[in-house]
């Protein structure tokens, strides 16, 4: 059974721009798709087309066989609850403190009054801290959001799609504004947590080397088509330059050999030092 | 080397001008021109009088002079308290009545009917001047400061509303969207993602119009609207210069001081 | 500090409970105060006229309706009037607003110690009276009539645009005027090269949006004589001529609206 169906999904904008055009997606449960392509090729329009941020202008959108697109205001809040979404730039509230922003995830749990004296439920408040330690934020939590490092932000970021209790993660552009070592441990930690919770997850990425180290599945979208759709892999440089354009990819990826080694090794020595602090 | 035609051409260099055509230029010019003639022949100025203007208003200075503070000393403090009971009653009421009118004002919140609906109540309040509205309201509810305070009231609506419906449209939609993606209901919404970025504006905005509520207080009191104004306009009523010059400097430190008070108060918000 | 080692491992709330205690209290003196300040305003209400006003205002309306519309043909010379103390008060207020906020700019203020203080008293006690209360006074100066009205409006507007001028030009970048000072040009040129051009915009935008405010501004100056449409209005307030208050009132209204449309052109060529 699919997690998530895309039925010939289209999207044009009032502008009359043709973001997606009539896409065709199964993502089966479990499964960590990265979703790849150049900057205005419709991967943020086909992430906020799931969970209806941006309305499809055609097409039916299926969660778990739940039929997305027909569903009134109502019942849409509701089917969000079940999908996360981790965003490019975090968009954390930033005048609230860490704990709010945690917490905001359960916004669609709770009711207007308790959320607006901030009295959440207790097993919610447990979650939270127990979230804010696994993403590697104890002590954090009455911190206001804007104090925080990129890379800290992108972890309440984490948190506060994770508190939702999901059954899909949406991630926009996790690491466009982060470092590269900080992406990759971002990135690890988003994959970790799927293979923990079985999350199916979305994420789109520009990163291609990071697609290729953390994803099961690769799909590339060119000018609102799916354009390659299979295994990290198979994204040989006659594939990329389909995607991206006449690139010397090769040349590219020669510069990438040397350096790939020496993040490896530098990530066994984070993993190591994020133990050591655990 | 550079070519003659170059040099010559680079010898003749003027800054563009701001507007491009010469014809639409030369007739602006003319139309300025014409109009500032237009305007002063019509200003109909009776110059004698202005010259006297010199010792009538040295005559009229030294009637402010020395200015008296004890004659009306208790109509003064009552004028003045008036003034501060309907500058914070009418900040209060126009705050609270403004901020679902501004969460209606803004386009990214509100469907299109409410939107128009809210913007032209702001319109309305800001098309005609306080002291008009004053006239209108003393009208309906008799003199005295309950008018005054459905004046400023009303004024208040069309400033702090404007201002922060503009705020709200202003705010960083990234943390709108994803306080939405997690399913937050619409008041929920406006709690998280709308109110942490717009309160501190918020506050700074109604602190700068209990500034101008007092000031204003001091004008509509002259049409009947209660406060410090209809001391002050009692005052010249009755030739009592000395007393108007007492009441007006007091306006001119109070306003001074408040004026400073909130500048130091917003600024911290910052 | 908002976390509690409760019975079953630790709770979180937004604030703790003397935080909590403390902002409750300060809403609830908040709200005494205003109580408070309502009951003031009750005891100096005459409430009888204030339960009258809806009889009031239909009798208001039935009396402005229909307007008097054969008024309307004597009220263009009052509305050029009133056009002319809007244009004429403010481009007389950027004129004497220009030196004065230089001289009241930290950056570019001859003396601090000098000039400044005096500066910034000319821009405070401009701003705290009221463009009416400017009016009343010079009506007694000057005499009645159009010029009291330029000059109120005047008077009132130099300590608007000085303070809005003078914070563009404390704000400007310092790396533009460096590099021209660097060049070994006199402070003339410096200002004419490297701030003023930083402060054009926001002159322009400050010329327009007071001409805006002052176009409201000069339709009320008549009601202590300074010309303008103010005039007629009160002339028809105090003979009880409602038919023509309504006329002047859609007059004013055709104004304003006339005056926001223009400016918003102005702004948007501006940009």
């Amino acid at each position: 059974m699919p997690s998530l169906f895309l039925e010939n999904l289209t999207k044009r904008y009032p502008t009359g721009d043709l973001a997606l055009d009539s896409v065709w997606l199964e993502v089966p449960e479990g499964q960590v798709v990265a979703l790849i392509g150049p900057s205005g090729a419709g991967k943020s329009t086909l992430i906020r087309c799931v969970n209806r941020l941006v309305e499809p202008t055609s097409g039916r959108v299926l969660l778990a066989d739940e039929e997305i697109t027909a569903l009134r205001p109502r019942r849409l809040r509701r089917i969000r609850r079940r999908m996360g979404m981790i965003f490019q730039e975090y968009a954390l509230v930033e005048r609230l403190t860490v704990m709010e922003n945690v917490l905001s995830g359960r916004l669609g749990y709770v009711g207007f009054w308790s959320s607006w004296f901030r009295r959440f439920p207790r097993d919610d408040i447990a979650t939270a801290f127990s979230l804010l330690e696994r993403v590697g934020l104890t002590g954090m939590e009455d911190k206001r959001a804007d104090a925080l490092s990129g890379g800290q932000r992108q972890r309440v970021g984490i948190a506060r799609a994770l508190i939702q209790d999901p059954d899909l993660l949406l991630v926009d552009e996790p690491t466009a504004s982060l470092d590269p070592k900080t992406s990759r441990q971002i990135m690890r930690l988003i994959t970790e947590l799927c293979s923990e919770r079985a999350l199916t997850a979305v994420v789109n990425i520009h990163d291609v080397p990071l697609a290729r180290m953390f994803a099961q599945r690769v799909v590339g979208l060119q000018a609102g088509k799916i354009v390659y759709d299979g295994l990290p892999d198979g994204l040989t440089p006659d594939v990329l330059t389909q995607i991206y354009g006449e690139e010397d990819w090769l040349a590219a990826d020669r510069e990438y050999a040397p350096t790939g080694n020496n993040l490896v090794k530098s990530e066994l020595q984070d993993q190591g030092r994020l133990a050591g602090e655990g | 080397m550079a070519s003659p035609a170059l040099s010559q051409e680079t010898a003749r260099w003027r800054p563009p001008p701001l507007i491009k055509s010469r014809r639409v230029r030369c007739f602006l010019a003319l139309i300025v021109g014409l109009y500032v003639a237009a305007a002063f022949g019509t200003l109909d100025i009776n110059w004698a009088r202005v010259a006297d203007g010199g010792p009538r208003a040295l005559r009229f200075f030294s009637g402010f002079f020395p200015p008296d503070f004890a004659a009306r000393w208790t109509a003064i403090v009552d004028g003045l308290l008036e003034s501060l009971w309907m500058t914070i009653v009418a900040t209060a009421l126009g705050v609270l009545i403004s901020i679902p009118i501004a969460v209606g004002g803004a386009r990214n919140v509100a469907p299109l009917p409410v939107y128009f609906f809210c913007r032209s109540i702001m319109a309305a309040s800001r098309t005609f001047h306080e002291v008009l509205i004053a006239i209108f309201f003393v009208k309906l509810f008799g003199f005295g400061p309950f008018a005054g305070v459905i004046t400023l009231t009303f004024a208040t609506l069309g400033f702090y509303a404007k201002l922060l419906a503009e705020d709200i449209e202003a705010i960083d939609p990234a943390q709108a969207e994803a306080i939405k993606a997690t399913g937050a209901g619409w008041l929920q919404w406006l709690d998280f993602a709308i109110r942490p970025q717009v309160r501190p504006r918020a506050i700074g905005l109604a602190v700068y119009r209990l500034d101008i509520n007092f000031r204003e207080s001091a004008v509509i009191g002259i049409v009947g609207a209660g406060g410090i104004g209809a001391t002050l306009n009692t005052a010249f009523d009755r030739y009592e210069f000395d007393t108007a010059a007492a009441i007006l400097l007091i306006i001119i430190g109070i306003v001074m001081a408040a004026e400073y008070a909130s500048g130091v108060i917003r600024h911290r918000l910052q | 500090m908002a976390v509690f080692e409760g019975q079953n491992g630790q709770d979180w709330r937004q604030r703790t409970r003397l935080v909590d205690v403390f902002v409750w209290f300060c809403w609830l003196i908040g709200l005494s105060i205003v109580v408070a300040c309502l009951s003031f305003i009750s005891d100096k209400t005459i409430w009888a006229f204030v339960l009258s006003a809806p009889q009031e205002a239909g009798d208001l309306g039935g009396r402005m309706f229909p307007p008097d519309w054969a008024y309307s043909n004597t009220l263009w010379r009052p509305l050029w009037d009133t056009f002319n103390i809007a244009t004429l008060g403010t481009a007389i207020a950027l004129m004497i607003s220009v030196p004065v906020a230089f001289c009241a700019a930290r950056n570019t203020t001859p003396s601090i110690v000098f000039v400044r203080p005096i500066a910034l008293f000319i821009i405070a006690a401009s701003r705290s009276i009221n463009s009416l209360i400017w009016a009343l006074l010079l009506v007694v100066i000057v005499g009645p009539g159009v010029f009291a009205g330029v000059i109120a409006i005047a008077f009132r507007s130099v300590g608007f645009c000085g303070k809005l001028l003078y914070e563009a030009i404390e704000e400007i970048a310092v790396e533009p005027v460096e590099a021209v000072t660097a060049t070994g040009a006199s402070s003339g040129q410096v200002l004419t090269y490297g701030v003023v051009p930083q402060i054009m915009p926001a002159f322009a935008g400050i010329s327009v949006f007071r001409w805006d405010i002052n176009i409201r501004e000069s339709t009320i100056l008549g009601l202590v004589g300074a010309g303008g449409i103010g005039l007629q209005l009160s002339a028809s307030i105090n003979n009880l001529d409602w038919s023509r208050v309504a006329v002047i009132l859609i007059a004013i209204l055709g104004t304003v609206i006339v005056s926001e449309w223009l400016s918003a052109k102005v702004r948007a060529a501006l940009i």
